[in-house]
């Protein structure tokens, strides 16, 4: 294993090191220690490996992420896992604001609550949250999923395009153009499949799925008078 | 954007850290604002302080150290770089500023109060922190800001924390959209704004609602409906802290509480340095929600 004291080495070094990983190799396991809320921490990785960092990060922790299992053993700030494209980025504890925004693929696990606007603009992640998101979550969502084990506060999914979201517990409030749907046995299964790849100890079968009504997106020619 | 950064001690024991602690978080926000800093230090005392400050301290300050012994007999005055803070009875306060301002018009005044001081100044958080000796300093609370500015000039009046009334101060990261109009509604009430920035207009509302009764966290409850803009803001009084982030809540905050402190910081990173730090509970205040505590 690769260790890392961001204490005594320098964070660019550590990015460095990582983005520098080839697609064969054998370096796959990476432990940095002490980053201390440090922003921008195993952003822009391209390879298989496994990083665990020892505790709490800044913002943009494992931004633009593709093939790397990222690991947090704390809490995130703002904008973890950002664009990510491909991977696993997993935190053990809670997440600030606009978690997985613009993410493209791959699965984003947080174990403790996620903030405001968690998978804005969305684009094909799946995102897990063990517990509960803030407001204005999966704004404008377009593609993936969305799974909350707790609660969803204000405005969840509003501008929703396609991407699908389940809540397990209450929701405050929807948002403009996002309806609750009915769940068919290909949800259950998606479901199933996701709470078991996230570590999530709950039942398909418990969660609501919301979704976008396709009355906002579409130009409607009775509503020309409002453009 | 800009950094905040608070501490509010629950018991006595960290207390003679106080500054020294609030240097190392206030330093590390130098990313947030790189402008100016500042900060507001509460420490138990009998009498009254006024602090104030001179762009042309070295001239003023031994002309006014002499003007105070001749006619405001009783004071002590402490010299802290274009700062100095006079020390005197409890009912300093009710004259002193008035002739002050006829004596010498050019100096600031930064603050009054029983137990709290401001020192602000353009500059890297680093060499304010410096120039005023922060980390001696002990105290129960403080509050400390470091700017980047986007609502008025980069100047020592409009750097934060304000204060509009004895023992109060506010620190904001945000813009207010409103704030003209509520200077013009507060000078109606007789309730002065001096700088053209919007964040002294916050902190001068919260003065006016604790004038007419309210304590600071129903003071901060009202402002959720009469602010308008983005925010986090992080209130001082003599024995209070409080927290107010808008309802869309764009700016961060992170609390941390122990047995020994409740602290804030704009980002994680400012807290790392504080005692017992990675057992305190950590949460990121909600929106809309106050956050208040007292000693």
């Amino acid at each position: 294993m690769q260790t890392y004291d961001l204490e005594t080495h320098a964070l660019r070094d550590l990015n460095a090191a990582l983005q520098g990983q080839s697609q064969q190799t054998n370096e796959t396991l990476w432990e940095v220690s002490n980053p201390k809320g440090a922003h921008a921490i195993a952003v822009g990785l391209d390879a298989p490996i496994e990083v665990t960092v020892l505790g709490p990060t800044g913002y943009y922790c494992a931004g633009m992420n593709k093939q790397a299992t990222v690991n947090v053993k704390g809490s995130v700030g703002p904008g973890v896992a950002e664009n990510m494209m491909s991977g696993t980025v997993i935190v053990e504890g809670d997440a600030s604001q606009y978690a997985g925004a613009t993410a493209h693929g791959g699965l984003l696990v947080i174990k403790g609550n996620a903030s405001s606007r968690c998978g804005i603009s969305m684009k094909g992640v799946d995102i897990v949250v063990h517990g509960n998101i803030g407001h204005m979550s999966a704004f404008m969502a377009q593609k993936g999923n969305l799974v909350v084990l707790g609660d969803a506060g204000d405005a969840l999914g509003d501008s929703i395009y396609e991407a699908r979201l389940f809540v397990r517990g209450s929701v405050k409030s929807l948002g403009a153009d996002c309806i609750e749907k009915e769940m068919r046995p290909e949800h259950i299964e998606l479901l199933a499949d996701l709470l078991e790849r996230a570590g999530a100890d709950a039942k398909p079968e418990e969660f609501r799925r919301y979704g976008s009504a396709r009355q906002l997106y579409h130009f409607h020619v009775d509503n020309a008078s409002a453009y | 954007m800009c950094g905040i950064v608070g501490l509010f001690l629950k018991t006595d024991t960290l207390q003679p850290q106080l500054g020294d602690l609030m240097s190392d978080m206030l330093i590390t926000m130098t990313d947030r604002g790189p402008d100016s800093a500042g900060l507001a230090v509460y420490s138990d005392s009998a009498g009254y302080k006024l602090t104030v400050q001179s762009d042309a301290a070295d001239d003023v300050f031994p002309a006014l150290d002499e003007w105070l012994a001749v006619n405001v007999p009783g004071t002590t005055m402490r010299h802290l770089s274009t700062h100095a803070v006079i020390s005197g009875p409890a009912d300093l306060g009710l004259t002193l500023p008035a002739a002050l301002a006829d004596a010498f018009p050019q100096l600031r005044i930064m603050s009054g109060g029983a137990a709290m001081e401001v020192f602000k100044e353009v500059g890297l958080p680093r060499d304010v922190a410096a120039r005023f000796n922060l980390r001696d300093m002990a105290g129960t609370h403080g509050i400390g800001h470091t700017r980047m500015a986007t609502e008025s000039a980069v100047t020592t009046d409009g750097a934060h924390p304000f204060s509009t009334g004895d023992d109060q101060c506010l620190v904001h990261n945000g813009s207010l959209s409103n704030h003209n109009a509520l200077r013009r509604k507060l000078a109606r009430q007789n309730v002065t704004v001096s700088s053209q920035n919007d964040s002294e207009v916050a902190a001068a509302y919260l003065t006016w609602k604790m004038r007419e009764g309210a304590n600071l966290g129903e003071a901060l409850e009202m402002g959720l409906k009469d602010l308008d803009g983005f925010y986090t803001f992080v209130v001082g009084t003599k024995n209070g802290f409080g927290v107010l982030r808008d309802p869309i809540a764009c700016k961060p905050a992170v609390l941390a509480e122990t047995d020994d402190y409740v602290a804030f910081g704009s980002e994680y990173r400012a807290l790392v340095g504080l005692p017992g730090i990675d057992t305190a509970r950590v949460w990121e205040p909600e929106p809309a929600t106050v956050y208040f505590w007292e000693r």
